[in-house]
């Protein structure tokens, strides 16, 4: 048997935040910034386990830290945003509301359970403007900051942050923005030479502001590759989705798909050519 | 609701059934925490029956490349016309739709529940849900209104869908205990149904293109208005169509009005003199 000590309230919150602030520095950085069409989420991730996610049409999710402990956010998340969604409108689900309820799980886990969740968060809305986006940053004792412009979260985010505030501007195109996060990423904390990363090695998604009811889209493939060539003329996420068929949450650059065998007849004009669905009517 | 989804619990946070592993499922999800939501969760006064909106007559049929189907726009209410431009097929997600028959309200409530039900799908799981499984969380929700069908307040809904990995059309129907039913090359639901199908039988052909597909859909449904008083028929006058979507590889879309438009005025002037459509009559019909 352990005899209880005595241990200051100070100490206790501390040595819990330390014990957090260790286990998501070792992992890889996550950047969210904003471009002029949207907002743009980059990873250096090669694995299928993913770290940026679709939570509602214009409401995406970023983390960093442990695995199981943010996907289970992730999918609270989910629920929040499709429940609030159903039983008021599409339109009441916002991401302050959503960053509220994730701040109030992280900040109880925190001070009442034996071991904090080691991650860190980025909630982040796009609007009708630049000015109405919004991206809210949550770390793992339950504080919100309202961020402007770019966050760098998880490894070496300090020095990551101000290269960052450096270079970042209003108006980046997403070409632009994502080699410049693609450059923050590669930067080794130890002033070392910078790593070159690939494509492959990256989780790309995209908050587009132009689209229609779901903005989020991931980014993959020959059009990655495009967008992160400075020489490339590519230099937007194209508002066609994928010609080919499957889920169309991912754009490739892939070609739109030839006349149908059959449908010999110029397409049929529809309400909402951005998803082809249409249950605004609802 | 019962528990404000935004503030739930004690604590502020999240409750938790939004943090509990495993399902992805909405609309189970839903019975857990606001099962006030769910249509049948509701209590009914008992022996109770009541007069509420009707959806008439859904027609669905396979096309070269996948499926389409449609629906005219009126709801009765008993012997009254409850509403002339009612959407009545919806698209329940990239590559599926559903139409519906039966009790209006109820069925609105369960095709917006389904929506997000594959939505939710989608985003937790990160892919499409085949088309069986589709068709079968379909049947699931019809199975928990049965309680509601016995007061005669039945939905019976139809479901569409475009098959990705065999590049096909299906259909399924549904039975008010949840029974899900595949069908082949065409099938209709609702009042006029019967109509519906007897002129689908005579015009409908293996290997349709979209266009001729459009066609026998507006003839299937003309021929249900035509004997069916629950069921509207082309409305010139109002200039109101009927409800046509299309699904195949490229997803689904809905007829604009401009084309629906044109195949519903060539479908009543070929008709003209010759009610029936017949084909060896003045070129109408089948073509």
């Amino acid at each position: 048997m352990s005899m209880p000590f005595y241990v200051s309230p100070e100490q206790l919150m501390k040595d819990k935040a330390d014990y957090a602030r260790k286990g998501i520095a070792r992992g890889r950085s996550v950047v969210v910034l904003v471009y002029d069409k949207g907002i743009a989420f980059v990873a250096e991730n090669p694995q299928s386990l993913r770290k940026i996610s679709e939570i509602y049409d214009r409401i995406a999710f970023a983390a960093v830290g442990m695995y199981y402990e943010f996907e289970n956010l992730r999918v609270a998340g989910i629920r929040y945003a499709d429940l609030r969604g159903y039983s008021y409108d599409r339109s009441d689900v916002s991401a302050r509301g959503l960053a509220n309820a994730y701040a109030q799980t992280l900040g109880t886990v925190f001070t009442q359970e034996p071991k904090p969740y080691e991650i860190e968060l980025v909630v982040a809305e796009v609007g009708e403007t630049p000015e109405r986006d919004q991206i809210y940053r949550l770390t793992y004792d339950g504080s919100v900051a309202d961020q402007h412009g770019f966050v760098v979260m998880g490894g070496a985010s300090a020095q990551a942050e101000t290269s960052l505030r450096e270079r970042w501007a209003d108006g980046l195109t997403l070409g632009g923005a994502l080699r410049l996060a693609v450059d923050t990423l590669a930067q080794d904390p130890n002033g070392g030479p910078a790593r070159t990363l690939t494509a492959e090695q990256l989780e790309v998604a995209v908050l587009d502001r132009q689209r229609p009811r779901r903005t989020f889209r991931r980014i993959a493939g020959p059009l990655l590759e495009d967008l992160l060539n400075s020489e490339s003329p590519v230099s937007d996420a194209p508002m066609v989705d994928d010609g080919r068929p499957g889920h169309h949450d991912v754009l490739t650059g892939g070609l739109p798909v030839p006349e149908t065998p059959g449908t010999d007849q110029p397409p049929r004009a529809d309400s909402d050519p951005g998803t082809g669905t249409r249950t605004e009517d609802l | 609701m019962s528990s404000d989804v935004s503030s739930a619990g004690r604590s502020g946070r999240l409750p938790q059934a939004f943090t509990v592993p495993g399902s992805a499922s909405f609309s189970e999800f839903v019975g857990q925490v606001a099962p006030e939501l769910l249509p049948a969760r509701r209590p009914l006064p008992p022996g109770a029956s009541l007069e509420a909106p009707h959806g008439t007559t859904i027609v669905a049929l396979e096309f070269a490349g996948g499926v389409i189907m449609a629906g005219d726009r009126r709801s009765t209410m008993g012997n009254l016309i409850a509403n002339r431009d009612m959407e009545k097929v919806f698209a329940a997600d990239e590559y599926a739709v559903v139409g519906i028959a039966g009790t209006a309200g109820l069925a609105i409530e369960l095709v917006k529940l389904y929506q997000v039900e594959l939505e939710h799908y989608e985003k937790i799981e990160g892919t499409l849900m085949s088309v069986e499984g589709k068709a079968n969380r379909l049947a699931n929700m019809i199975r928990g209104q049965l309680g509601l069908a016995m007061q005669g307040l039945a939905v019976v809904p139809i479901f569409a869908g475009y098959d990705v990995s065999d590049g096909s059309g299906r259909i399924y129907s549904y039975d008010v205990t949840g029974g899900c039913y595949r069908e082949h090359d065409h099938h209709s639901i609702g009042s006029g149904s019967l109509f519906a199908r007897g002129s689908m039988k005579k015009l409908w052909r293996p290997g349709l293109d979209a266009d001729a597909a459009v066609r026998v859909a507006v003839e299937g449904l003309y021929d249900a208005a035509d004997d069916d008083s629950a069921t509207g028929g082309p409305d010139l006058g109002r200039r109101i169509w009927p409800t046509v979507a299309v699904v195949d590889l490229e997803g689904v879309r809905f007829v604009s009005e401009q084309s629906l438009a044109s195949v519903v005025e060539q479908v009543v002037a070929d008709r003209q003199g010759n009610p029936g459509g017949n084909p060896v009559g003045q070129g109408g019909g089948a073509r």
